[in-house]
């Protein structure tokens, strides 16, 4: 304990950083590190010494600005006739990181003929709770952060509140699972609290395994303590005294940022025992994932922590009365985690009034594929795809058509273009046949074959099957061979049949999600796109010139053309 | 040569085996930390050999049969030397639809991988597929040795492995 509470903390930082001439943050995501964003960070804190201004400056490293297409990203805020300002710029290399020191060591103001992007429509149309500080603090540095206001929800609910209390406040505030299957957090925790038992666990699912994701990781790098104090309140609620986040082997630099937070998070007395000086203890370990994606399923992640196989189990029991070493265990995923402290804060009316009527706050998007702006966006639930891809996403890129969005991964289905104004919630997503998944929405345009489509992701799932259940395990196989025979155009009209009652055996007999959920990118490709299917099995043709029909299948094309024959 | 003595004969004074003990250590020889004990295993070796395998049932009291059974079961695992460098083609959907399928057929045919082949013939470079890594929006994106590269195309890909090579 270093005997400064934690508004002396931020009121210490604040008080630096007001007598500071100006803040200069450089991205330290992934996305923005890929292209140099480090050596951008260096060349400017060079600069700034050259000038003199090593003190009177701060030039740190932030998470994620969401922005990836257009890293490094750079933003500098300063004061000008007691006025805040800042400027954010986009695209910086070195010619441009010595330009934008300069002009700030020297002039105090932007260079000319660099405007700033703060204002484009990627950044306003966003609602941030989440991501709040992950642009705004030092990951590596509590102090940044705890000046930014965390863990002043979990001293507000250590002090100020019950365990009651808390999940009372959750269960108001309609906050729900974010990691795709929706279901009410507060309910979640209520039926752990109620269980008796010694020990109780809570864990917080990193495994962030659908293709085309990265929500989680860029939570986790950009503000990791955000996700320990929101596993840390639900641990006072529920009554847990040891947590583990579970991540993937992938992300080793959310690995490596999380293990520092927890080191910095027990030195400052805010993790481990009598935290804040109150009577609860709670205790934290990583535990790093080896690339098995059924590990996200509850029970298999469960069993991967444990130290075995990751494979699921029949539910019930629930973890929450049988999880952990048969103990009670709360899963939550790392964005519903990252969610609470918010809502502590500032109350559960606050976070009630975003969204829509059952889908409350806001919801991570990582938007990829065929669009101009990719990377990450926070939306308030309800808001519509159109708005998300043409308006924060920039439209599709080289004038393109707009075909598909892809929701929910492996798990999830496509929504074609009539549904563009459809309000993203749970149920309305499910109603048009997909799900809201953890957050993946891969864009797709006329480029882009439905068919390979469905074929990329139950090839994703048979890999991925565990093996345990034989559905699973022999259904995908099967379906995937349908569908590989069909882009190699040696299908024909039954196949699509065939794949329908394959998909309801997977469905209604699988034990756990994997299987269950694994059709559903062919249920809803053949729903919206069947004549790309009709295509590929009756003329021997891919629409979109991407299966390599075989040459057998073109040599029959071309003869029956010649014979003047329509297929 | 015994399994034991496998693992501890010191090349070019190894200390891996003490390292790796070290790392048992820090989580008190707990059956259950067995993958984050193979996951220090593979970091100071490369690969899982047989030996070692055996060597971390034995400390951390697990039968080898379950080892063997984890080792094999999680796909970041690997039971076969890879090689010097490693080049990782993410296969995540965003890669995918972006092209990533021909940047890693690109790459198998520049250095002659055979169908099931990961490693080249003279060991330098293996080629293997990711998941996901989670770069989506610099996708198509590949990992070199642990450098991250996005934007990538099936030439440029090919000449930055080409980098390493004679």
């Amino acid at each position: 304990m270093t005997g400064e509470s934690l508004e002396q903390i931020a009121a210490r930082r604040q008080a630096a950083r007001e007598a500071q001439r100006c803040r200069i943050s450089v991205c330290s995501g992934l996305g923005c590190e890929s292209v140099g964003g480090e050596a951008v960070l260096s060349r400017i804190r060079e600069r700034m010494e050259a000038e003199g201004l090593a003190g009177a400056t701060e030039v740190y490293p932030t998470g994620c600005r969401g922005l990836c297409q257009r890293g490094p990203i750079v933003e500098v805020e300063w004061k000008e006739g007691g006025a805040a300002r800042n400027h954010l710029y986009l695209d910086v290399d070195a010619e441009r990181a010595d330009r934008i020191a300069l002009a700030h060591a020297r002039e105090g103001g932007p260079p000319a003929d660099l405007p700033s992007h703060a204002g484009d429509p990627f950044f306003t149309r966003q609602t941030k709770i989440v991501l709040a500080n992950a642009g705004a603090i030092d990951p590596e540095e509590i102090e940044s952060c705890i000046a930014a206001g965390a863990y002043s929800a979990l001293e507000k609910a250590l002090t100020d509140m019950t365990p009651a209390d808390v999940i009372q406040e959750i269960t108001r505030s309609g906050l729900r699972g974010r990691g795709g299957g929706g279901y009410p957090t507060g309910l979640k925790w209520s039926t752990v609290a109620k269980e008796q038992g010694a020990r109780k666990f809570v864990v917080c699912n990193g495994d962030e395994g659908d293709p085309g994701a990265f929500m989680d990781r860029s939570v986790l790098e950009g503000d990791p303590h955000e996700v320990l104090e929101g596993m840390a309140i639900a641990a006072y609620a529920v009554g847990a005294e040891q947590g583990y986040v579970y991540v993937r082997a992938e992300y080793p630099l959310a690995i490596k940022r999380l293990r520092a937070a927890i080191k910095q998070a027990e030195r400052q007395n805010l993790l481990g025992s009598h935290i804040l000086d109150t009577a609860f203890n709670f205790r934290v370990d990583v535990r790093t994932g080896a690339g098995a994606f059924v590990c996200g399923e509850e029970t298999a992640l469960i069993a991967s922590i444990e130290g075995n196989r990751g494979t699921p189990r029949p539910r019930p029991p629930y973890p929450a009365t049988s999880g952990l070493w048969g103990h009670p265990t709360l899963i939550n995923n790392v964005e519903t985690l990252a969610n609470v402290p918010a809502i502590v804060r500032n109350g559960s009316a606050w976070f009630a009034g975003i969204g829509t009527e059952k889908s409350k706050g806001t919801k991570v998007f990582a938007l990829a594929g065929q669009i101009k702006n990719t990377g990450l966006i926070e939306v308030p639930m309800g808001i519509t795809l159109r708005e998300i891809i043409f308006e924060i996403g920039g439209g599709i890129p080289e004038g393109r058509r707009f075909k598909a969005a892809q929701t929910g991964g492996p798990s999830g289905g496509c929504i074609p273009a009539r549904f563009l104004d459809l309000p993203v919630d749970y149920e309305s997503l499910q109603q048009v046949g997909t799900i809201m998944g953890s957050g993946g929405l891969i864009v797709m345009d006329e480029s882009s074959c439905m068919v390979d489509v469905a074929r990329f992701f139950v090839e994703f799932c048979r890999e991925e099957s565990c093996g345990k259940c034989i559905p699973c395990r022999s259904g995908t196989v099967q379906i995937h061979s349908i569908l590989d025979r069909i882009t190699r155009g040696r299908g024909e009209l039954a196949d699509l049949d065939r794949l329908g009652e394959l998909a309801d055996l997977l469905r209604s007999t699988s034990l756990c999600g994997l299987g269950q959920t694994a059709p559903n990118p062919v249920v809803s490709t053949i729903r919206y796109f069947r004549e790309e299917y009709l295509a590929h099995v009756v003329e021997r043709r891919c629409p979109a010139g991407v299966c390599t029909m075989s040459a057998g299948a073109a040599a029959e094309r071309s003869a029956r053309a010649h014979e003047g024959v329509t297929p | 040569m015994s399994a034991e003595q496998a693992v501890t004969t010191p090349k070019g004074g190894d200390k891996r085996l003490k390292m790796l003990d070290a790392a048992m250590r820090r989580q008190q020889f707990q059956p259950d930390a067995l993958l984050e004990v193979l996951h220090a295993a593979q970091e100071l070796y490369g690969f899982l050999a047989p030996e070692v395998l055996l060597h971390i049932g034995r400390s951390l009291k697990v039968p080898p049969s379950r080892v063997y059974g984890v080792a094999t079961f999680y796909n970041h695992f690997t039971l076969k030397p890879k090689g010097e460098h490693t080049c990782t083609v993410c296969m995540g959907t965003a890669c995918y639809v972006k092209g990533a399928g021909e940047i890693h057929e690109a790459l198998r045919k520049e250095f002659q991988l055979a169908k099931g082949q990961t490693t080249t013939e003279d060991g330098k470079l293996s080629v293997v597929v990711a998941r996901c890594v989670g770069a989506c929006g610099i996708a198509p994106a590949l990992v070199y040795d642990h450098e991250m590269v996005g934007g990538l195309t099936p030439e440029s890909a090919v000449a930055r492995a080409r980098r390493w090579g004679p």
